[in-house]
This record gives C-alpha cells, structure tokens and sequence, in this order.
C-alpha cells in the first residue's frame, strides 16, 4: 500500500474532491468511488474502449490512465452528455437505428462519437469508421452504429445550420 | 488487474524530475503518455516503485519548424502530430505514419518521446526516425547530449539512453520528396507484421537520394543502405524495387511469433517495401 493522496477532478461539471492510491485506475475511480458507472469496464487492456471518457478534451480510455495522472482534469463521463429525459442526439440516432444490442459497448461509443463529431461535424464513413476504430462491439456488426453516428452527424449540422 | 503501489510525481521541470532519478535510482522511472507502460504495469511485469510523470513539464512540448530543421518534443502526441500543418508541410511521412498507429483514443495519450524511448521493436516512429536521420536530445546529471537515431537503438527495449537521462527532443531536416509508410497489420491497432517507411527525392527522371527503414523485423529498426542504394540513379521501376527487396532481405532478421513464421514476415516486408517505394515514387 501507498500512502493515499488528495485527487480532485471535475466530473461532468462538478468539482470531485477525494483520496486514492495513485495506482488506482480512473475508471475505478469514476465506479467505485463516484459511482458514475456509465463508463464500462470491458477488456481493461485499452483494447475495447468501453471506458472511454473525454478527458481534458481528449478521448482516453479510463483503464489506461492512473487516478494520480487525472488529478486536476476536467472528465465527461456518457452522464454528462444526456439522460433519460433529455436524450444527446447521438443517444436518440443510436436508438433509432438500432446501433445497440446488448448496450455494454454503447457508453463508450457515444461518448467517442460526441469527440469525433465536436473534432469533424461532417464526417464520411470512412472517417466515422476510423475514428471509432477505438471501440469494440461484439453485437452489431457496426454497420448500425456507423449509421446511428452518420445520422447524429447530419441531425447536429443541419440543427446548427437552422441555428445560425 | 492492479499495478504494485508506487509514489507518483508530477514534476515541473526537467531539473526536478532529473533529480527524482538521481534520487531514487534503479527504483525510479519517467512515464510519458503511459500507454506502453500501465499495461505492464497493470500485468506486473513492470514494478515502478517511482513513477515520474512527464506530463507538466512544458520544456518537452511543442512542435517547432525553423526554416528546414524540425524539432518535435517528446511529449508531443500522436493526435498532435496528425493535427499539425507544420509537420505536414515540413515531413508527411509522419502524419501518414501516425494514422497508422493504434486508435483515436490511444493517439491522444501516447506521444512520440515515448514511441521511441521505449525501445520496442513494434512500435513504428523509431524506424521512421531512421529514415528522417532524426537526433535524439538527452538530458542527464551531466548535461545534455545527442544521440543519431541510426545509433539509439541497441537491442528489443535497450537504448543509448541511459537510466538517469530524459529524451527531450526529437531533431531533423525536414524533407521535400516523395515519402510513404507502408504498414501491414493483422488489425486496427496492431503492431506491425512488417512496415517500410521510405523518402526519396527525384531529379530528372530518376532517384536522387533515398532513405529506407523497416519495423519489427528485427530486435531493433533496421536502416538499410543496400536498399536504398538499389534504388540510386533508377526511375524506381520493377527492376530497381526488386534490387531495393533483395537488399533489404538481407538486413532484416525478423523472429516467428504470433504474426507469422520467418518466411512470411520476409514475404510481407518485400511487399510494404515494394508499395511504399511505389508510393513514394508517385509522390516525388
């Protein structure tokens, strides 16, 4: 055992204050300390992406960073993008052309797919291929998801269009 | 799976995290994005006793191009490297190598200090640093100094590095000419079964210069001469890239392993290195 330390991160807006050992994982963080449990623990081996989160802007997967090296960042976990009485976009897409089966894998796709569409609003499906290709899903076959995601893509832009 | 307890730090400066080295020796060791690292880690087949974490010290950030000298810091990312017009403009070859490495989230931790400090004969810019004939900046106790890449790597995760210095920085020329990196995998993701990087430059219809590398076909990444010398004073048609392969056969010294038998990898590495001069020669 180390000696625990002081770690604060700011969890889909809210400022987290609590004790870890360094060497524990974020995504136990974010579990089994804070209970957000929307980020999943799939492979742990940084293959499956189930525990992506967005971390500082960038997409991480939550099994591959140490509570120490998260200290002070700003994390979005699949809670803070939607609920259940006001579904994301991407939630919504996912659901209506089926880009779920079993739902393990889904978290983290959307919340990659939020990243992927913030850094390229209209991607082709070969970029929604590329850029997803951090996430494993052994349901669909992706052909639903990269569907749901293109179709979150043109929803987003023409909302934002219709905005401007 | 839970790594060994460690004390972590998360120095600001190159001064402080040298001095944690010095202080705790054998027991101690810098960590960039940790992507290569917390899995072994995590499998406890690395015990760190002393993680130092790079990640506050903005010495080893940045990407700069100064007329034609490119100087990349070591924790610049894999995502940072993509993103940058400068690279782009002033060496493609690896943006091109970059997109070929790992995936999105894994590219946004993992930097390129890491890539080749670790020594791993799988990973793709120490080949590529070859090509480019990048120098390596090592700090240490006693002082700094540089390391050409084509004399860093010494065996599978031994380098000229030694244990109390840090790779700040990534130097090279930039390049204008044709470049490609070819990489076979079994799967987005995957190390390499076999990857060619090449540069070439054309003059009047046939090949100026050259510069071969070639990943994970040997303990370390191989610069092969011969091939590059084969392909010399050549419009790089069948026959020269034929001349290129056999040359480059008898530098390389790939193992059976999970990705194939020796025969294979030999078969597969003719073939990257035959697209990539291909691709390169397009480019030119």
């Amino acid at each position: 055992m180390s000696k625990k330390m002081q770690i604060t991160l700011t969890v889909n807006g809210e400022t987290q204050e609590l004790l870890a050992e360094p060497r524990e994982l974020l995504i136990y963080v974010l579990r089994e300390r804070l209970n957000i449990t929307g980020p999943h623990v799939g492979c742990e081996t940084s293959h499956c992406g189930a525990c992506t989160v967005t971390m500082d802007g960038k997409s991480v997967k939550s099994c591959t960073v140490f509570a120490a090296q998260a200290n002070g960042a700003e994390i979005t976990t699949i809670e803070g993008i939607g609920s259940p009485d006001s579904l994301h976009v991407l939630q919504n897409a996912f659901r209506e052309h089926h880009g779920l089966q079993c739902g393990f894998c889904t978290p983290g796709m959307i919340t990659r797919a939020t990243k992927l569409l913030e850094d390229n609003p209209n991607p082709t499906e070969e970029d929604v291929r590329f850029g997803m290709a951090g996430n494993l899903c052994r349901c669909t076959g992706y052909q639903n998801i990269v569907k749901s995601v293109l179709a979150a893509a043109t929803e987003l832009s023409a909302a934002k269009e219709a905005a401007e | 799976m839970i790594p060994a307890a460690f004390e972590y730090y998360r120095p600001e400066s190159l001064q402080d995290a040298l001095s944690l080295l010095q202080t705790h020796g054998d027991d101690a060791r810098v960590m960039a994005g940790g992507h290569s690292l917390i899995p072994m880690m995590k499998l406890r087949m690395a015990e760190v006793p002393h993680l130092i974490d790079l990640q506050a010290i903005a010495d080893l950030r940045g990407i700069r191009v100064d007329g034609d000298t490119v100087s990349i810091g070591a924790m610049v990312t894999q995502h940072e490297v993509i993103e940058s017009t400068d690279l782009l403009r002033a060496a493609p070859i690896l943006r091109e190598a970059a997109l070929q490495i790992a995936d999105p989230q894994v590219r946004y931790m993992g930097t390129i200090g890491g890539n080749v400090a670790n020594g791993d004969p799988g990973n793709d810019m120490p080949g590529i640093m070859q090509c480019l004939g990048a120098e390596f900046s090592l700090i240490g106790p006693d002082g700094t100094r540089t390391v050409a890449a084509r004399n860093f790597f010494e065996a599978a995760y031994m380098t000229a590095r030694t244990d109390e210095e840090i790779l700040t920085r990534i130097t090279f020329p930039a390049h204008a000419g044709g470049f490609a990196y070819e990489k076979q995998k079994r799967k987005i993701g995957d190390y390499a079964t076999a990857a060619a990087a090449v540069l070439l430059t054309k003059e009047g219809g046939t090949c100026a210069t050259a510069s071969i590398a070639m990943t994970n076909l040997s303990d370390v990444p191989v610069w092969s001469e011969a091939a590059a010398a084969a392909l010399d004073g050549t419009a790089c048609d069948s026959g020269a890239i034929a001349k290129a392969m056999a040359a480059m056969d008898g530098d390389i010294d790939p193992g059976e392993d999970n990705r194939g038998p020796v025969a294979f990898k030999r078969h597969v590495a003719g073939i990257t290195l035959s697209r990539a001069i291909t691709r390169a020669w397009s480019r030119a």
